[in-house]
């Protein structure tokens, strides 16, 4: 489906996932939640970003119906996840941050269980092409403790995804996983998306959101700071920095320069001057305005800002 | 929470899937499971049957060899139904599979059919096997085979239930020993799975009537050999009594927030 429409901004897509209102208070009276409003578009691949106990884990878990909202409501393809709780899980795979598997289970047994506890008939070949999908099938009569942690952790997508959900969550899906197999996770995870599965995954690898995503949100102190589309986001926020080296340090900007609002950094060495979005590039009249002022550039280079400058500008600030 | 009105009314496959999860995870230690209480039970005809019980008479003419039987039957149903459910759904509470649980499709009933169904099983199991290795040793008769089947099946599933209470409401594994070694146990000692509590002074025998373990021995002894303490009318009241407290408290604790979840 999102192959057929594109990520075009302007297309009306169905939300898939609806939260209104979500406040969460634990027990202990810590407010993890504070009126949380979101929507998921279906087919999309949403990545929800924020530092450590921002309240990822807390929304996500809310939405599976592992933790009790205090107030407001979720929806899950049309269905509330309290009052009709049967319709929208039977939609919904979730791997959890922690590794939690049935350790004398085998790899076989603990995915045919899952497929069976979501309501699903048995289906064999279904399972089987599952595991070879996610190179598990020679491990398939394997006990659970006997795999290696990574292991593990495709066993818990293939546990996830043992009963054809039509929603996937994936918290902190590549948290403690190699290079390889955090490729193999992407992959897998957009062969998913075109075959139409909507994806929500938390992850602090800003990389991995760039690389992944469609739209991301920003969730710091319990608050979504942002939803964005990636592009959309990177554009906006997204600067360009560009440093010249001089031959010679400065002691200061010459006043001549003042109004392109240049930095001077590395005790004079290095003259910076930041692009965004508010002003345009102009910097053939600065090189030309430095020569005739006899300043001299050694080497120069540009710098485009990541989501990870993006991503700790914002939750840095106040929230 | 309110009744599930959507979709299939019943998740079978999903209950069938936790009743196969727990009875695979006793098959696994199939051994232990079936060989202690074996073991136990062959202890306990060495000692009291053949030891003490030959200088014991016993109402109604049965040695007291075979007399004992319901009681060692009650003592095994009523501990490992305890521990097994207990255990059954303390477990993914402790390792943290219990996410998988919450996260399905699954309601309050289905789970607690699934989790004391199973548990009920392994009980009634081991139960037979006791009873028959019991007629190795001493001749038994079950005068009220059906009598004998209902009580069976309601203690096996009541006790269950109890241990599925216990499981979610504990919050460490000492917590699951506590109930079955501090109140069970006595209970079933002073409860007449060993004698008769005609054979207790008056006083004490009035105090027993109090243990309710007493009215489901004296029933299940009933149905073998036709001889009770107290009538079994009252016998299958308490035992139904109890079940229905026990269904009570399981609903109460649903109904007053899952306490599984935040
Ligand atoms: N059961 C609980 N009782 C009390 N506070 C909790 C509980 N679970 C989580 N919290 C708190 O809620 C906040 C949000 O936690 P959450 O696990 O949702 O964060 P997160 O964004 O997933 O973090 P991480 O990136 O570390 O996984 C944290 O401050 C955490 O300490
Ligand atoms: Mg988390």
């Amino acid at each position: 489906m999102p192959d057929e429409y594109g990520a075009g901004p302007d297309i009306a897509m169905k939300p898939v996932i609806s939260i209104r209102d979500v406040v969460k208070t634990y027990a202990s009276g810590f407010q993890a939640l504070k009126h949380i409003n979101l929507e998921i578009d279906k087919g999309e691949i949403f990545a929800l970003l924020g530092p450590n106990g921002a309240g990822k884990t807390t929304l996500i878990n809310i939405i599976c119906g592992i933790v009790t909202s205090s107030s407001g409501t979720v929806t899950a393809d049309g269905h509330d996840t309290v009052r009709d709780y049967r319709a929208a899980r039977s939609k919904i795979g979730l791997v959890p941050q922690e590794l939690s598997t049935d350790a004398f289970e085998t790899v076989w047994a603990t995915v045919s269980f899952s497929r069976g506890l979501f309501g699903r008939a048995p289906n064999p070949a279904f399972i089987e092409r599952l595991l070879r999908e996610l190179s598990l099938w020679d491990k398939r009569n394997d006990k659970i403790m006997t795999l290696s942690g990574g292991m593990k952790r495709r066993v818990m997508i293939a546990k996830a995804l043992s009963h054809e959900p039509e929603i996937l969550f994936l918290d902190e899906p590549t948290a403690g996983v190699d290079v390889e197999l955090r490729r193999d996770m992407w992959s897998l995870v957009r062969g998913l998306r075109d075959t139409g599965v909507t994806i929500i995954l938390t992850t602090h690898y800003i990389e991995e959101a760039e690389e992944m995503a469609d739209r991301i949100g920003v969730i710091n102190k319990g608050t979504l700071v942002l939803v964005e589309e990636k592009a959309r986001l990177m554009k906006k926020l997204g600067k360009k920095q560009l440093t010249l080296q001089l031959q010679e340090p400065l002691s200061g900007i010459p006043a001549e320069l003042h109004s392109w609002g240049l930095e001077l950094k590395a005790d004079g060495h290095d003259l910076v001057y930041t692009v965004d979005s508010s002003n345009s590039i102009d910097i053939s009249s600065l090189l030309k305005r430095m020569s005739e002022l006899s300043i001299v550039v050694k080497d120069l280079h540009m710098h485009q800002s990541t989501l990870e400058d993006i991503f700790v500008k914002l939750v840095s600030e106040p929230a | 929470m309110s009744r599930p009105l959507s979709l299939p009314a019943f998740n079978r496959h999903g209950v069938w899937a936790i009743y196969k999860f727990e009875i695979a995870r006793s098959l696994r230690t199939l051994v232990q499971s079936l060989i202690t209480p074996v073991i136990t039970t062959s202890l306990y005809f060495v000692v009291f049957g053949a030891a003490i019980g030959s200088r014991l008479s016993t109402p109604g003419g049965v040695s007291y060899g075979a007399f004992i039987v319901p009681g060692l039957i009650m003592l095994a149903l009523f501990t490992e139904s305890l521990s097994n459910a207990s255990f059954g759904i303390y477990f993914p509470k402790f390792t943290g599979t219990i996410y998988e649980l919450l996260s399905a499709p699954v309601s309050y009933v289905e789970i607690v059919i699934a989790y004391v169904g199973a548990a009920s099983t392994k009980s009634v199991v081991l139960g037979l096997t006791i009873l028959i290795t019991a007629a190795l040793f001493v001749p038994i008769k079950i005068l009220h085979p059906a009598w004998m089947i209902a009580f069976l099946l309601m203690t096996a599933f009541t006790f269950s239930l109890f241990g599925f209470i216990i499981g979610i409401l504990a919050k460490g594994f000492e917590q699951l020993q506590f109930i079955p070694m501090l109140i069970i146990t006595p209970l079933t000692f002073l409860g007449g799975a060993f004698y008769s509590i005609d054979m207790l002074p008056p006083a004490w025998r009035t105090f027993s009537l109090f243990n309710p373990i007493v009215y489901l021995i004296s029933g299940f002894r009933w149905s073998f050999y036709g001889t009770a303490d107290v009538s079994v009318g009252v016998s299958m009241s308490m035992t139904v009594g109890f079940l229905l407290v026990c269904l009570g408290v399981v609903a109460w604790v649903f109904k007053t927030g899952f306490r599984l979840k935040n």
